[in-house]
């Protein structure tokens, strides 16, 4: 298929562009297989915008007389407004940013055509091999294995071809657990607790029916993570309720008798629909631009939003207190294990281990417990908080997560390597991006699409020190420590820095940001240049220090 | 004390209010002036000290096995759980303090026995720090159209105006009279700020007596006087900060608001602010919502908005905003009014001028706002917040909405303020304490009668003197350049009304982000400053060798001398990355990061910094486990208090798993 065949008109003049922060400006607006470029060419430095196709949530058009309008929802919640003189043009153009939008094929997506203008030091889609994060394992412990039964994707379609399992369990015995869970998502390593040798684990629901059904090895290998005479935790990410009902489906729980090591804590997150109505109900209170006060709250409640934060951020807190103050094993699962299940055992880590919290450890996370445990990221990104389809997959669950780990940001502002712009960085890639991390569902559709030989990776453009330093956190200091975030309502805030976005100029946080820089900059150089005078002091030989 | 029935009680437990397994077992004391309660065994005393000033109620709850719970509230939103064992102790305890916390007599306040041990010069200086004459000069005044007027020295027109006022230039003593007949307690207009880059100002009063009908010709004169000190403008705005039903409700009781057809070139305009019995409601809803155990989140949304509380924050900044707006946008002067022009009035005037003038939001120019809008007009101190006992419908959070204010103002300018939160929530804490004078009494004639200044010291002084505690370290005077007057946006989607946890769960230390970014940069601005001052003393030592060294070393050429100097200080490089150096040498310096406690070294230097922090009652305690919750200290003794491991997690167990 030819793009040229979707642009009926590639092209539009004295069209009027409105957008947060600027002044209306008018101009030439050009579409190209991708994007949407608007340029006034009026004076010199002339003002351009280039809008990805993808990035468009939803569009709207009105006309008064000849003069037509059309209003461009954004998945990063950005809302434009284009005025195009011609009723024509106008449906033309419509027509062309809906179909352009919303095209089918993941292969005519714009990381297929998309050539990189930087010199790539570090391949990104080497740079988190499922390899070099079991050696770091081996270091520690001799427990567990890294299996191949996943090679060709036949076990489990949405796991990676490798997966970190108990060094007593044998690939044969995998088979059979992966048939007693739902997707064949069997128990797998998430995270290793150093400081104790306490795991935890992920996988999806158990399928025991309504008949109670069981699988020994199911048991066995659950219990081969467990120390001599301890108990382990399974959290259950769904409320006693839910995963009762899933028992009519062929789903279910652990029982008891089958399970006696272990606890099972049923916490209650919500799932889809849920979730994208939240959101939706969120930006339509945060684009609401009344001025009053009662309204804006009760829309905040209503939209549910920070419960679902606070839900979200509890359970991750006690898979992590388990882990680490009652030195127990965790389990981890929900349904299909691989939305809220993720969630918990992806904050978790970021609360335990510091590392979690550097850049390129929080990448590693990202690539490990989200893109290859098999999240689709691509059914839930599909769209945001402006859609009016009511198709079932779309949630934003990685958005909660991230904003979870803005909430932990915000309360231990120098325990973090990188800054909020990362966060809304990997937000806005998540949903539309020029690279191809987050095309595909899980590593089976994504080495079927030939991404890492085809489309450029993230994590190559991001890893480059004059990208970096945009990212990183002038306070950061490395903590070794567990860092417990508290859960109040009163300790919860709704993210600005992504929500409100668009509404406030972000300048005078702007400003702040970069005083911290300047006090800690000039802090730095003050000392190396103290060090050097000491240092030269010294080599002149003489005993006279202070 | 006769009021003491009870001293001591021992055997008394401290209940936490997060978990109620982590109840402390201690000694409860009754002073003069604090309850004390001192926990038992732990090395470190841990003490809790509150004043009985700071005490709002006391409730005795039924009897259970255990003992006869006893609940603390205080006005710095502290609560306390007291569980006495013998039924009777607890009786005497609750009676003694009903007693001592509602004093009768100015006397008995904890400023006439606070003694600092300052001499009288020092006491003399401090009341000095802060003077209005001064202020009013800094705004331009007394000029061309603004002169101090002495029409109420002796406090002969208005007992709860100061002696010395501004007024218009063409404002004569008659018209001033005249004028103070027809408002409410006799508050005529007077000047409270004036911008002297366009001649507008804000003006003040109560609100004037007309009734259905009636007018006065010298209070028309006035604000015709008041139009007429700013000449670029041919009207003034008049601004009732009452909603409109509550303005015409008193025009029943021969009070009301001005009459546009009566008054030439005004522009009337109301702006709903509630009265302080709205307010005072309003914050005890609030706070029940800060109360509740383990609240859901849309228990705690919907009860912030239930209570109304932040509504009538943004009522006050919208005020404010307006007001701010008309003098600097439109060079338009202003009369604001409420009823009798001391609590709404207050609030609007102190906002609109902290958006207006950048010298507001120093440290220093803060405490001259207070002292301008709210001490010396007469904001009734004594009666809003209790000091004395009184009537309890007089009482109202006025002062604490415009704290409020402020700090909302300084989350969406991080870099207009030259202080810190910690600043505000000192001050909300003093304003209650009455251990410094400042804020004593009624109105200034009352302070004078009861010769405060010779008697008590200055809240100001003593905030001054320990100024390195109250700074923000992101403050820019440059930003006053470019951001003069500061421009809030109204829409709650624009400007985000938070709930202000600091403050109202101020002792729920484990609510509060466990790293501060303040304290953090001002130990890096502190360390800074001491780089700077060994920069210096290196840099002489260096000059000083190489003197001696080329005296001594006469054999060594120049040439080679070069060369060393730049080997060195390529390698200077690598060197400044290396810890240990650094850390040997400048033992001294603070602790980069307050959470950090696990290392010796800054767990050692946080005990000094909770033992030199400035207020006995307001200790700053730092997580020494980074993360771990510290709940478990409230102690206000200053050093001394660290929290034990086990508290932290004990708490943690409650909150996670509890829901």
């Amino acid at each position: 298929m030819e793009f040229a065949e979707l642009i009926k008109t590639p092209r539009a003049d004295n069209v009027v562009l409105h957008r947060p922060f600027y002044l209306a400006v008018e101009g030439t607006l050009c579409l190209t297989g991708h994007h949407l470029i608007f340029s006034s060419r009026r004076h010199d430095n002339a003002e351009e915008l280039w809008l990805l196709h993808s990035n468009i949530d939803s569009i709207e058009k009105r006309f008064v007389g000849s003069l037509g309008t059309i209003v461009i929802k954004c998945k990063d919640l950005r809302i434009i407004q284009l005025d195009i003189p011609g009723m024509e043009e106008c449906l033309n153009i419509a027509s062309s940013i809906e179909a352009l939008s919303t095209l089918d094929s993941v292969t005519l997506m714009y990381p297929f055509f998309y050539r990189p203008m930087f010199e790539i030091v570090e391949d990104g889609w080497r740079s988190f091999l499922p390899d070099q994060e079991f050696e770091l394992l081996s270091s520690v412990t001799d427990e567990w294995r890294l299996s191949c039964i996943n090679k060709d994707f036949s076990v489990c379609p949405s796991y990676p071809p490798v997966v970190i399992v108990p060094k007593s369990i044998d690939d044969e015995a995998l088979w059979k657990v992966a048939m007693f869970r739902h997707g064949s998502r069997f128990p797998v390593l998430s995270y290793y607790h150093k400081k104790n040798g306490m795991v935890m684990m992920r996988s999806s629901q158990p399928l025991t029916g309504t008949n109670g059904r069981r699988c020994k090895e199911d048991e066995k290998l659950i219990n081969a993570t467990l120390r001599p005479g301890k108990r382990g935790y399974i959290i259950d990410t769904r409320s006693l309720n839910v995963a009762q009902q899933a028992r009519a489906k062929g789903g279910g729980f652990e029982q008891e008798a089958h399970y006696p090591q272990w606890r099972r804590i049923h916490k209650c997150i919500e799932r889809f629909n849920i979730l994208q109505e939240s959101l939706i109900k969120l930006v339509e209170a945060c684009n609401d631009q009344s001025h009053n006060m009662d309204r804006w709250l009760s829309k905040l409640e209503a939209s549910n939003w920070l419960t679902h934060i606070k839900e979200i951020l509890t359970a991750a807190c006690l898979a992590a207190q388990c882990i680490d103050r009652e030195g127990a094993s965790v389990l981890v699962h929900g349904t299909e294990g691989t939305d809220s299940t993720l969630q918990v055992t992806s904050l978790a880590q970021i609360i335990l281990d510091p590392r979690c919290r550097t850049i390129r450890g929080f990448e590693s996370l990202v690539v490990r417990e989200w893109l290859q445990a098999g999240h689709p990221f691509q059914q839930r990104c599909a769209q945001s908080a402006y859609s009016n389809s009511k198709q079932k997959w779309e949630a934003p669950v990685f958005l909660l997560f991230l904003d979870c780990v803005w909430q932990i940001l915000r309360q231990f502002p120098c325990s973090f390597e990188f800054n909020e712009r990362f966060l809304i960085m990997l937000f806005e890639h998540a949903y539309a991006s020029q690279f191809g991390t987050f095309l595909g569902n899980n590593e089976n559709e994504r080495s079927k699409l030939k991404l890492p030989q085809k489309t450029m990776s993230l994590w190559s453009w991001v890893n480059r020190s004059e990208e970096l330093i945009k990212f990183q956190n002038p306070l950061f200091e490395a903590n070794s420590l567990v860092i417990w975030p508290s859960v109040a309502p009163q300790s919860l805030q709704l993210w600005e820095g992504v929500f409100l976005r668009w509404n406030r100029p972000s300048k005078f946080q702007d400003e702040a940001q970069e005083e911290m820089i300047n006090i800690i900059k000039y802090n730095k150089q003050l000392q190396a240049k103290v060090n050097a005078l000491r240092r030269q002091i010294a080599e002149m030989g003489t005993d006279d220090r202070m | 004390m006769e009021h003491i029935r009870m001293p001591k009680v021992e055997n008394v437990r401290l209940l936490d209010r997060l978990s109620s397994r982590k109840a402390a077992l201690g000694t409860l004391y009754l002073t003069a002036t604090h309850v004390i309660f001192v926990e038992n065994g732990s090395e470190a005393r841990k003490e809790t000290w509150v004043l009985h000033s700071q005490i709002s109620s006391i409730e005795k709850q039924a009897t259970t096995a255990t003992g006869c719970p006893l609940l603390i509230r205080c006005k710095n939103f502290q609560v306390i759980q007291l569980v006495i064992p013998q039924e009777r102790d607890c009786h005497d305890v609750y009676i003694s303090l009903i007693r001592l916390t509602r004093p009768v007599k100015y006397e008995e306040l904890y400023c006439f026995s606070f003694n600092p041990k300052l001499d009288k010069e020092e006491r003399e200086q401090g009341w000095k720090l802060v003077d209005l004459n001064e202020e009013y000069n800094r705004m331009g005044i007394p000029n061309n159209y603004w002169q101090i007027s002495n029409v109420n020295r002796d406090y002969g027109v208005c007992d709860s105006y100061p002696t010395e006022v501004y007024v218009p230039k063409s404002a004569t003593a008659h018209i001033i009279v005249g004028s103070s007949k027809f408002r409410s307690r006799r508050r005529f207009p007077a000047l409270s700020y004036y911008c002297k880059d366009n001649n507008a100002s804000i003006c003040r009063s109560s609100q004037p007596l007309s009734g259905f009908s009636a007018r006065c010709l010298e209070d028309e004169q006035m604000l015709q006087a008041i139009r007429k000190a700013n000449p670029g403008s041919d009207f003034i705005y008049v601004v009732d900060t009452r909603p409109k039903l509550n303005a015409m409700a008193n025009r029943a009781a021969g009070k009301g608001y001005e009459n546009e057809d009566n008054y030439s070139n005004i522009k009337f305009q109301f702006i709903g602010i509630e009265n302080i019995h709205v307010m005072r409601n309003s914050l005890q809803k609030m706070l029940e919502v800060c109360e509740l155990k383990s609240p859901s989140m849309s228990d705690f949304l919907w009860g912030l908005e239930n209570s109304g509380w932040l509504k009538h924050i943004k009522a006050i900044m919208d005020a404010g905003i307006f007001i701010a707006k008309a003098v600097a946008e439109e060079g338009v002067s202003v009369l604001v009014h409420c009823s009798d022009g001391w609590d709404r009035t207050a609030q609007v005037c102190s906002v609109a001028s902290l958006l207006l003038d950048p010298y507001y939001r120093t440290m220093k120019g803060f405490m001259v706002l207070i002292e301008k809008d709210w001490v010396s007009f007469g904001h009734k101190f004594n009666h809003r917040y209790g000091n004395l006992d009184g009537d309890p419908k007089e009482i109202s959070p006025v002062i604490d909405q415009f704290l409020e204010c402020v700090w909302q103002l300084m989350e969406q300018f991080p870099c207009a303020f030259e202080f810190n939160e910690r600043f505000l929530i000192h001050l909300q804490h003093h304003i209650y304490s009455c251990q410094f004078g400042n804020f004593l009494c009624n109105s200034q004639k009352e302070r004078q009668e009861l010769k405060v200044q010779e008697r008590t010291y200055s809240l100001w002084a003593h905030l001054w003197k320990n100024r390195a505690d109250y700074l923000n370290p992101l403050y820019r005077p440059d930003h006053s350049k470019t951001q003069g007057t500061l421009r809030p946006q109204m829409a709650p989607c624009n400007f985000l009304y938070k709930f202000w946890s600091g403050m109202y769960n101020r002792f729920e230390k484990g609510l509060h982000p466990r790293q501060s970014v303040t304290d953090y940069l001002m130990a890096v601005k502190e360390e800074t400053q001491q780089l700077e001052e060994e920069l210096e003393v290196l840099g002489e030592r260096l000059a000083n060798l190489q003197k001696s060294q080329l005296n001594g070393n006469k054999v060594k050429s120049k040439q080679q001398d070069q060369n060393k100097h730049l080997g060195l200080s390529t390698s200077s490089n690598s060197l400044a990355n290396t810890p240990q150096e650094y850390s040997n040498d400048l033992k001294s310096f603070p602790s980069r990061s307050p959470s950090q406690g696990d290392e010796e070294d800054s767990a050692l230097i946080l005990t000094q910094d909770n033992l030199k922090s400035s207020d006995p009652d307001l200790s700053a305690n730092s997580d020494q486990e980074s993360g771990v919750e510290d709940l478990s200290c409230r102690s206000p003794s200053g050093g001394g208090c660290l929290p034990s491991e086990d508290s932290g997690k004990d708490s943690d167990e409650a909150v996670f798993l509890a829901v």
